[in-house]
């Protein structure tokens, strides 16, 4: 592998620029009925009827064909209405799994049925998923999961096992779960994706408080829980690779530096038009990152553009930007005593308790940093 | 035009550039032959445009370049020639056809520190921080007190003798467009050094066996070697940003970027190799240091990391929280962009 050319010049295509003037117009529109502290959320923010409003400006599923309910649309207009979203803190968690890794996910491996059943929906932003990977014993050693699929004479699934860490399970539709279809096997063989309709008996749902107060995440109990033939999502025994090149899809996107984007914000207005010395370094370093984030992840934008699999690369944006995230709490808390007193430096002390009490989770989610250094020191050859 | 730079580059570094031809150039002795091919390629040339004498290239192309300098630790002012070209030829100024030509900032009757290999160059392109003016110099008579930075690579103090003034004009180019333009180079050969140094890492990690396994099978090395590859990425990827906006003119805000990411990727990078690499990494005879002294150099010159973030911050600052997001996303070309 030749490192140097991993990353191309960040060059987006003329003619987003009217994309993305109207999506900035309806996000500006939309903020003053929100406050600092909601879009502290960052995509952890939801709001229902805010997804189904982006629906029907056509701005969901932009990379799902028409025939489905979406936009034909290349990857560069996903990104820039996905940064400018997550730039202004819009509440977006309701699509967001659907949008970015669901519905490419049925479109690529689910059958006629599956497409024409869930696509338009989430183009529509109507219907919510969720990914059951991690299990109470199974975290970064995914190929360990348990929970398992038993296929009955008639076809059905009879589903048995308990999810954990589930993101939005409680208000979400549907699950997407990996579980084990063939009882006899073990780690990666043996595996499959299966699509579980949350409202059946059998499921039971209970939120988990993290450690900022909110409910974000679930643990989920599946007890005799009965799923239709076709639940089964792409080829039994293929989850392993399904799921794993599905996670190429969420680690590479704008969510991976954007996290922390309103507290920079907050930050920026509270020091003012005139920095000291020490507030303009820490505030200019963090941009310097985001710029340059910002460079590698519209290459990378790309080269998914042109039909690559660019999985070192996306893992190096993940690293790179959920480390730059975590920073920003860093310098917002070695800057915070340096603001000028009045109603934007109270705001921003409450935006970073917020951002704070989730920073340590942005390295865990979507694999772990140890992990994603796993992967790339496998990319260079010594692993 | 980018492929084919690349190559070109790329091949005759290799061949050319030995660990003997860097310990010699260090020692005062100036590789001759190579300059001889580079001249010989036009690559001085490349950022001149076609009517004046050069390639025309732009210098999104010319990143190639300027990296795989870096990458090789190449001992000779290519990237300095090119800027120092480009200079004059935004000015309306003929470059010299042949010889070393290389660039500063600085007043023509005072002293001027820190020119990059004054000392093997016959050209100077100045920007005349008294007059406003680029001005091309005849180094053949100027004196020269001889000096180096960290990597032992020639920064002299250079006085320029009466009468050495070949041709000036009047520029559009920006007060510190020697700054940005330097920082900008810099930012490339910093990129390049950090991607040479993740391919020596790697490639030592398999070879060098400790506990009866290479060092590359523990762990601690491996996330070590991925640290340093994210920071070598992540340089590459600035830097990339600002010569994509390098035209026609260096860009304050990628270029700031850029040195200030490469910057601090250059002090992580170089710490994490040489402890991968030992106590054998640490001695004079091995040939790492050819790449992390440069890359300790190279960050300190023309703006540190600390320098270009403070500036870029004040650009953010006076742009306020509502201003912050457009200049990010308008740093880079997106023509029809608000
Ligand atoms: C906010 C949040 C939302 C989440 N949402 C979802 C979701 O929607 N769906 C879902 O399926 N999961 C979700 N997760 C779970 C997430 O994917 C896991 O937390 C993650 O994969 C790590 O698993 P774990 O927490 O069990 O940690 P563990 O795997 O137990 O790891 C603990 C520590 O050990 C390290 N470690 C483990 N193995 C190795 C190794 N081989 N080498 C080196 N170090 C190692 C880890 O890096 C980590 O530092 C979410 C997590 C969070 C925090």
């Amino acid at each position: 592998m030749n490192l140097l050319d991993q990353f191309g010049p960040p060059v987006l295509p003329t003619g987003l620029g009217p994309l993305r003037t109207a999506v900035r117009e309806f996000v500006a529109e939309w903020t003053p009925t929100s406050t600092p502290e909601k879009r502290a959320l960052s995509w952890m923010g939801f709001d229902a009827d805010f997804s189904r409003l982006l629906g029907t400006k056509g701005w969901l599923g932009l990379s799902i064909p028409k025939q489905y309910g979406g936009h034909d649309a290349s990857p560069f207009e996903r990104f820039v209405v996905s940064e400018e979203l997550l730039a202004a803190g819009a509440p977006v968690t309701a699509h967001w799994i659907a949008d970015r890794q669901s519905a490419p996910l049925i479109l690529r491996h689910g059958t006629e049925a599956q497409k024409q059943r869930y696509l338009p929906a989430i183009c529509a932003g109507e219907l919510h998923f969720c990914i059951g990977m991690s299990e109470p014993a199974s975290g970064s050693d995914l190929a360990s999961v348990r929970t398992k699929a038993d296929r009955q004479a008639d076809g059905s699934w009879v589903l048995n096992g308990r999810k954990v860490w589930t993101t939005n399970a409680d208000r979400c539709h549907f699950m997407i779960a990996l579980v084990r279809t063939d009882p006899a096997s073990e780690r990666h063989a043996g595996l499959s994706q299966i699509i579980v309709d949350l409202t059946l008996p059998g499921v039971m749902i209970r939120p988990i408080k993290d450690l900022s107060g909110h409910e974000h995440f679930n643990e989920v109990t599946f007890d005799d829980v009965r799923l239709e033939a076709d639940a089964l999502i792409g080829v039994e025994g293929d989850g392993w690779a399904q799921a794993t090149s599905e996670l190429a899809f969420e680690r590479s996107g704008p969510e991976r530096f954007l996290s922390a984007m309103t507290l920079f914000r907050c930050l920026v207005g509270a020091v003012g038009p005139t920095p000291d010395a020490r507030q303009a370094m820490e505030i200019g370093r963090l941009a310097a990152w985001l710029i340059s984030l910002r460079s590698m992840s519209i290459s990378v934008t790309a080269q998914l553009a042109s039909g690559e699999d660019p999985v070192w690369a996306a893992s190096c944006v993940k690293d790179l930007g959920t480390g730059y995230e975590q920073d920003t709490v860093e310098v917002a808390m070695r800057l915070i005593d340096s603001l000028p007193p009045g109603e934007q430096a109270a705001t921003t002390r409450r935006v970073l308790a917020i951002v704070q009490s989730m920073a340590p989770s942005f390295s865990l989610r979507g694999g772990t940093r140890e992990i994603l250094r796993g992967i790339l020191a496998r990319g260079l050859g010594v692993r | 035009m980018r492929t084919l730079l690349q190559e070109t580059i790329e091949r005759l570094l290799a061949d050319t550039v030995t660990p003997d031809l860097l310990r010699a150039a260090e020692t005062g002795v100036w590789p001759a032959d190579l300059w001889a091919e580079i001249e010989a390629l036009g690559l001085p040339f490349a950022a001149v445009p076609e009517d004046l004498g050069g390639t025309g290239a732009s210098w999104s192309d010319i990143f190639v370049v300027v990296r795989a300098c870096g990458a090789a630790a190449a001992p000779v002012p290519l990237p300095e020639a090119i800027l120092a070209n480009s200079l004059l030829a935004s000015a309306g100024l003929a470059p010299p056809e042949s010889g070393v030509i290389v660039f500063a900032a600085g007043s023509a009757d005072a002293p001027i520190a820190d020119v990059p290999w004054a000392r093997h160059a016959q050209w100077l392109a100045l920007r005349d921080t008294t007059t406003g003016r680029i001005a091309l110099y005849s180094l053949t008579d100027a004196r020269i007190a001889p000096d180096s930075n960290v990597a032992g690579e020639p920064r002299d103090t250079v006085t320029l003798a009466p009468g050495s003034l070949i041709a000036d004009a009047d520029t559009s180019a920006a007060t510190d467009a020697v700054l940005l333009g330097g920082a900008m180079l810099r930012s490339a050969q910093m990129a390049g050094a950090l991607g040479r140094l993740t391919e020596v890492n790697a490639d030592y990690a398999n070879e060098r066996v400790q506990f009866g396994r290479p060092i590359g099978k523990f762990q601690a090395v491996q996330q070590q070697l991925a640290v340093l590859a994210t920071q070598a990425a992540a340089a590459v990827a600035a830097a990339e940003a600002a010569f994509l906006m390098a035209d026609p003119a260096p860009d304050l805000l990628t270029t700031a970027s850029a040195k200030a990411v490469s910057g601090e990727a250059a002090g992580k990078g170089a710490a994490i190799a040489h402890a991968v690499f030992g106590a054998i990494g640490f001695t004079h005879e091995h040939s790492l240091h050819f790449l992390t002294r440069r890359l300790w150099a190279w960050r300190a010159e023309y703006g540190s990391d600390a320098f270009w973030a403070e500036r870029l911050g004040r650009t953010i600052a006076a742009a306020g929280d509502d201003g912050l997001w457009p200049l990010v996303t308008g740093a880079f070309a997106e023509t029809t962009n608000p």
